[in-house]
């Protein structure tokens, strides 16, 4: 048991976490004949129901598991595993027909029903379900309501409501002008862009994965890999001073973690050109500057040219700079992390002088 | 002597709900009987103010809970549920430092078996989630796709509504959870590129020597009505949460319900 415990406590480590969850999700695409097989969603939901209900045992996992604000979550691991593996069922039945010749199922269903009887009966019955599940977890989980407020008194984790973890836990690689501020509002963007920059006619109004491979690849990246399992790391294994903690490891405010980092301009002047760091910002940023230029501004014009030639000739050069830019800031999240696991860089650019660091 | 028949009377409820049915007060109400056919379940949908919302008829795929989840009609639901959940809580608060803490302590203590305030704080968690699901639903069949671009943006503004909604209404019990939260969410604001005191480029910001944008005027004084979360942060945050943002979400879901039906009904393969 305890053997099992510290594996898991291993494991859920932020890098492995996110390389987990990044893997899981290429497997989920690629195999995904296999896994949209009821075998393999059951059996999902099964082995989560067996993890949970095994960290009930545990103490450490219950304390906060079990924080009345948490719990929300704990519903969302499932639902998430859940809609991931019935949308992609979805999709996959309706792939094997089309290959098969046939139309999606939603074409033989495009026949007209009344509203009523058959869609008031199933919102009456929706909302009667969702009114019991409400009232029955209403009665047996009460709101948490905590000490007055007292300004003098920090908590130690300070954490922003859950919804939000996902940004919280951004602030360990980004400022917060980045994490906070600039990242929020390019995802709301970009959102906001989906329709307008995706051109494939197909799969308008039926599940279907072969004929969207790259736009379903890309947001089951962003909305599971990043916004939701990044939630899930910031609530359940972010601890005292945003340190690690494994599922069910005590969360000791006195955890020591070494802080090594390194800026890039250090890297490149003191430790690569052996030189004191330069006086002058611009100087000192330059290569960083430069670096940060070349993502947003040289990147995509190489990958027009070579690479994504296929996506620049079918968007035309507005939408293709508009979606590739929103792509690249997306990706800008695991680039940095992995910078920071790999080499410790802390920021590409700093300028504190103007409270700029990248 | 010829026999007579004598039809078998109704039983009673029948008879009963056929009398009420009958009466002027229920005809002044319902105009019509029954949908038991089709005309009446034109008419139902028709003279309906509430139904009316639905077309008359509809694809079969769109009924299904295969195709929607039911997402956004339970984060509609949701919604609802809210609106009058806050509402019976209103009578009882009082957003000021004085009461603010004390009221709600005051109705877990003085309302027996009250369950208002955890059915509208884990209301709120789980429309939270469903609306994730809806988008995520409305993202894998494609139905943002012409000519519902439009829709889907209504709902990315709908979305973020959502979060502020929530996120506004975390501050209300002022209690540790809430004030920290708060803090650490607002403290965000401060580095707004320009508009932050400690966002990038905020020390050109300013006007004849004049810094415009410091401490006490930025992007996080706005939100807050203060330099720390106190007072002022409360009002707002109350004042927001009860009626602004719920006004502008409600003018949204009409607009978003409106264009499902004028986007050509809920979608499917053409
Ligand atoms: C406050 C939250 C929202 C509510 C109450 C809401 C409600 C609804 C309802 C009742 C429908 C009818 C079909 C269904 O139930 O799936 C619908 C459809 C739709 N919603 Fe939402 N929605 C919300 C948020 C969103 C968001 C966040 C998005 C996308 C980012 C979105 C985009 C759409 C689109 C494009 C349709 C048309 C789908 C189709 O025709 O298949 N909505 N919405």
């Amino acid at each position: 048991m305890t053997a099992l415990k510290s594996f898991i406590d291993l494991v859920a480590d932020p890098r492995l976490f996110f390389a987990m969850t990044t893997v899981a999700l290429v497997l989920v695409v690629w195999k995904r004949e296999a896994f949209s097989s009821n075998r393999w969603g059951w059996g999902l939901m099964v082995l989560l129901a067996i993890f949970f209900g095994f960290g009930l045992t545990d103490e450490n996992f219950v304390k906060i598991i079990a924080k009345p604000d948490n719990v929300p979550i704990v519903a969302l691991i499932f639902l998430l595993v859940f809609f991931t593996w019935y949308s992609m069922r979805e999709a996959v039945h309706n792939d094997r027909r089309i290959a098969a010749g046939k139309p999606p199922v939603e074409k033989d269903e495009s026949d007209r029903v009344w509203t009523w009887p058959d869609l008031v009966y199933t919102e009456l019955i929706s909302m009667v379900v969702c009114m019991v599940v409400l009232i029955v977890w209403s009665i047996l989980l009460e709101a948490p309501i905590e000490q007055p407020a007292n300004n003098a008194n920090t908590p130690n984790p300070s954490k922003a409501p859950w919804y939000f973890l996902g940004l919280q836990e951004m602030l360990v690689y980004f400022d917060p002008w980045l994490a906070g501020v600039v990242l929020p509002g390019l995802i709301i963007v970009g959102l906001m862009a989906i329709p307008y920059v995706d051109k494939n006619p197909n799969g308008n109004g039926y599940y279907t994965f072969r004929e969207r491979k790259a736009e379903i690849t890309i947001f089951l990246f962003g909305f599971v890999v990043l916004w939701s399992s990044l939630i899930v790391l910031g609530t359940f294994l972010r601890g005292p001073n945003w340190n690690f903690f494994g599922p069910f490891e005590y969360w000791d405010i006195h955890k020591l973690e070494a802080l090594t980092n390194v800026q890039l301009s250090e890297y490149i002047w003191v430790r690569g050109l052996g030189m004191a760091l330069p006086d002058n910002w611009f100087i000192r940023e330059m290569f960083g500057l430069a670096l940060t230029l070349f993502y947003v501004v040289g990147l995509p014009v190489l990958l027009a040219k070579k690479g994504l030639v296929k996506y620049y000739e079918k968007l035309g050069p507005t939408r293709y700079y508009v979606a590739v830019l929103l792509f690249l800031s997306m990706l800008s999240l695991p680039v940095k992390m992995l910078m920071r696991w790999v080499f410790n860089l802390k920021y590409i650019v700093s300028i504190p002088e103007f409270f700029l660091n990248i | 002597m010829a026999t007579k028949t004598i039809e078998p009377k109704a039983p009673a409820l029948v008879r009963a709900w056929d009398w009420i049915t009958e009466t002027q007060v229920w005809t002044s109400i319902f105009r019509h009987t029954a949908p038991i056919n089709d005309k009446n379940r034109v008419l139902v949908m028709l003279s309906n103010v509430f139904l009316h919302m639905h077309p008359v008829r509809l694809r079969k795929s769109g009924v299904r809970l295969r195709y929607t989840w039911c997402m956004g009609g339970i984060s509609f639901f949701l919604f609802l549920v809210l609106t009058f959940t806050g509402l019976l809580l209103m009578f009882y608060y009082r957003p000021t430092l004085e009461y603010a803490y004390s009221d709600i302590v005051g109705l877990r203590e003085h309302v027996p078996l009250g369950i208002m305030r955890e059915m509208h704080r884990w209301g709120a968690h789980a429309m939270v989630i469903t609306v994730w699901l809806h988008m995520f639903r409305v993202f894998m069949t494609g139905s943002y796709k012409p000519p519902r671009e439009f829709n889907w943006n209504v709902g990315v503004i709908m979305l973020v509504l959502t979060l502020l909604l929530s996120f506004t209404g975390y501050l209300l019990p002022w209690d540790q959870l809430a004030v920290w939260a708060i803090t650490v969410g607002s403290n965000m604001a401060r580095a707004t590129p320009l508009a932050g005191y400690e966002g990038p480029g905020a020390q050109f910001m300013t006007l004849g020597g004049v810094p415009l944008v410091h401490q006490a005027d930025d992007a996080r004084f706005a939100l807050l009505g203060g330099t720390v979360v106190g007072e002022g942060a409360l009002l707002r945050f109350y004042v927001l949460h009860c009626v602004a943002l719920p006004l502008v979400i409600g003018f949204l879901m009409a607009v978003h319900f409106w264009r499902v039906r004028k986007d050509g009904g809920i979608s499917g393969p053409l």
